[in-house]
């Protein structure tokens, strides 16, 4: 009787200096591998295509990634990310991918017509990049290389001379179609099923 | 088995090196008893603005300016580039867009120069007959400067290689006379008719990368090139160590990294270059316009193409300037309709279809082949459904496996294609060759690697959009507070009146991807 007792009181007594040691590890863990804010929010915001156009309804992609993350968003606004990126940010989130609401227009880039401006610098302001090159009264360019076409710019400018141009194609940057034939077709639309019911 | 049995033998020294997998197409080598005859002077010559691997050139002349055969016309932009040079002498008539060999379609600004007949040349640039005594740094900036490009199609910049590095000396100097793709025979014609001039070429490049030891190797296809290299070779002093490697025809042979894999046993491994082992391969044209550049003192300005497929009366060797516009080339030799005809632009296994004859011959034109719908096979349209037999995976030069990495593509699952070494690829084509359901597996490849390329470049612009962003962010909180501190000392100096300061701004530039813009618009307080 005495004996089982003793037994028990070792197991408890060794159990309990077992789970001890581990909070101590745990908690000491806690504070070396401690990570600074939300992972969930950068984890968004690096799927996002960063043009801060604000389409969403956010100010830019990171306010978008944090109301994504805190569930205050739908997955599907992203407009210029298209469907890859709402499959991306849906899988991340493991929530149900939506139907997109807007169809992304073919990336554009900003233009500013240098006769017309007047120097006002509003559209530099606007530019949530910093694509925007320019002082008081001198023309305004904007840097080709940097500009995500958001057209933020276009609205304030006071003479209209921003014009949206659709963004050349670089040969360069010309990658191949898939195949034309019709497995690959088949393989296409399949793809897409599958991406829907994902 | 047989691929299982060849490796057994190899392991035990019964064969010798040899790459593993390769077809056997038919070589169609129609034009190989041609002599290479002279294409004459076009009376316009179109010369694009990049014709090698790396960054395009930008235009040194203007509409109207007279120009010399071997002037430089257009300037490289970047270290992987080389220089355009005018093909002959006359005026420039005009600078724009013209379609070039490229799957897009998309075309490339060239200069349009009409010939004056004269073919007056630049002398500007001195022979270096004595080249043995001249340093081989010296030797490098003229083969970048004479826009020397690998002629063997890949046209990557020839002075990259041509470099003596402590780290990696170079032991074997291999010469590469292989020709492997089916039709073409300009590096074949070449090595018989110019066999000295070559070597010389060859000399230049072991006392460019210091080595003495060297390797030509010809397929056994062409025994009469390789009659020639050696009976040439027996002429030239101080080539003692360099031998004639006759290997038995096999594609892709000539593809580098298999071609010195055949010859040392060595491999290069991913992503390293064949100097890295200790070795330099350069192709036999390349060779040759190596060694008129540095003895003549003359930039690349044309180059040997085949001219030839079952569609063409007359296939021929010629000797073209760069900027000849093809189709006169075919209408020379006798095709100048061109219905039902594929153009291909270089060989067939691994060369362009283009959607008409109107490009100008440029530094990769080692072919032009006209062909019959028959030829063509015009078989792709009708994929059918892989039946796991296996035949890719055995001819696959890079040990790859192609059926599984055409349904990593396919399906877009790229990051799964990359872990089993899409870009080990070397897109030779043996995969589709033998595919008994006309799956076009390299086609797949392409728009993988394509994709891939895209991915990473969007990638890095919305990193570096990102980086913009956070830096404007932070300049504008930063200006906020210093506003904020401006307006309390303001109100503490100046209570009674609110003290009005004139609106100067000066505002931001985005010349820096972060903060560093100087922004600081004083407001009224």
């Amino acid at each position: 009787m005495t004996e089982s007792m003793i037994g028990l009181l070792y197991a408890l007594a060794s159990l309990g200096a077992f789970a001890l040691c581990a909070g101590i590890v745990l908690a000491i863990a806690q504070k070396i591998f401690h990570i600074e804010g939300d992972p969930m929010i950068d984890n968004i915001d690096a799927l996002l295509p960063q043009t801060q156009c604000g389409q969403c309804g956010y100010p830019g992609c990171k306010p978008y990634a944090t109301a994504v993350a805190g569930a205050q968003a739908d997955v599907n606004h992203c407009v210029p990310g298209g469907e890859r990126t709402m499959l991306q940010i849906a899988s991340l989130m493991g929530v149900e991918p939506k139907e997109l609401e807007e169809e992304a227009s073919a990336p554009m880039l900003a233009f500013v017509r240098e006769d017309e401006c007047i120097g006002c610098t509003l559209c530099i302001k606007a530019c949530p990049v910093d694509a925007i090159i320019g002082a008081p009264k001198q023309y305004h360019t904007v840097i080709g290389d940097h500009c995500t076409g958001c057209t933020l710019c276009v609205e304030p400018c006071p003479v209209d001379c921003i014009d949206m141009l659709v963004k050349p194609e670089l040969i360069e940057h010309w990658a191949w179609p898939l195949p034309d034939t019709k497995r690959s077709q088949l393989g296409h639309e399949r793809r897409e099923q599958h991406a829907g019911h994902a | 088995m047989p691929a299982m049995l060849r490796t057994l033998a190899r392991k035990m020294g019964l064969m010798a090196h040899s790459f593993s997998g390769g077809i056997h197409p038919d070589m169609h080598k129609l034009s190989a008893e041609s002599a290479i005859e002279d294409a004459g002077i076009s009376p316009i010559l179109i010369l694009p603005m990049k014709q090698h691997i790396g960054s395009p050139c930008s235009p040194l002349v203007s509409v109207g300016d007279k120009v010399l055969r071997g002037q430089k016309i257009a300037k490289s932009e970047g270290y992987l580039s080389v220089p355009v040079h005018a093909s002959t002498s006359g005026r420039v008539v005009k600078i724009e867009e013209h379609a070039i060999a490229h799957p897009s379609g998309m075309g490339m600004p060239s200069i349009f120069i009409e010939a004056d007949g004269d073919d007056r040349a630049d002398e500007s640039l001195e022979p270096l007959t004595d080249w043995r005594n001249v340093d081989p740094t010296v030797l490098r900036e003229r083969a970048r400067m004479c826009g020397l490009a690998g002629l063997g199609g890949a046209v990557f910049p020839t002075f990259i290689k041509l470099v003596q590095d402590k780290r990696f000396p170079i032991e074997t100097v291999i010469l590469n006379g292989i020709e492997c793709e089916p039709y073409l025979t300009n590096d074949h014609r070449l090595m018989v008719e110019k066999a000295s001039e070559i070597l010389d070429g060859m000399a230049i490049i072991m006392h460019m990368v210091g080595s003495s030891s060297g390797i030509i190797a010809i397929e056994d296809n062409k025994a009469d090139a390789a009659d020639a290299m050696q009976e040439a070779l027996a002429t030239k002093e101080g080539m003692d160590d360099v031998q004639v490697k006759v290997l038995p025809t096999r594609y892709p042979q000539g593809s580098e990294k298999q071609l010195i894999y055949s010859l040392t046993g060595r491999e290069v491994p991913a992503g390293k270059l064949p100097m890295h082992i200790g070795v330099i391969c350069q192709n036999v044209g390349t060779t040759k316009a190596l060694r008129d550049a540095v003895i003549l003192g003359r930039p690349l300005t044309e180059r040997i193409v085949t001219v030839s497929g079952d569609a063409l009366p007359n296939p021929a060797n010629l000797r073209i300037l760069l900027g000849t516009p093809i189709r006169s080339l075919f209408a020379r030799q006798g095709l100048e309709d061109f219905s039902n005809i594929q153009v291909i632009h270089g060989g067939p296994m691994m060369g362009e279809r283009l959607r008409h004859p109107d490009i100008p011959v440029v530094k990769s034109t080692s072919g032009i082949l006209a062909l019959s719908q028959h030829a063509m096979q015009s078989a792709h349209t009708v994929e059918s459904p892989c039946i796991r037999c296996g035949h890719c995976s055995e001819v696959c030069p890079a040990s790859l496996v192609p059926n599984l990495l055409a349904d990593f593509c396919r399906s877009d699952q790229f990051d799964k294609a990359e872990e089993y070494k899409l870009f080990d690829c070397i897109e030779c084509g043996s995969c589709s060759y033998v595919c008994p359901s006309n799956i076009p597996l390299v086609h797949y490849f392409r728009y993988g690697k394509g994709q891939i390329a895209l991915g990473r470049r969007e990638q890095a612009f919305a990193e570096a959009s990102r980086q913009r962003s956070e830096g404007r962010d932070q300049r504008l909180a930063r200006e906020e507070a210093e506003k904020a501190a401006r307006r309390s000392r303001v109100r503490k100096t100046h209570a009674p009146k609110p003290a009005a300061e004139p609106e100067t701004n000066t505002v931001t530039s985005a010349t820096d991807n972060t903060s560093a813009a100087t922004a600081k618009p004083e407001e009224k307080s």
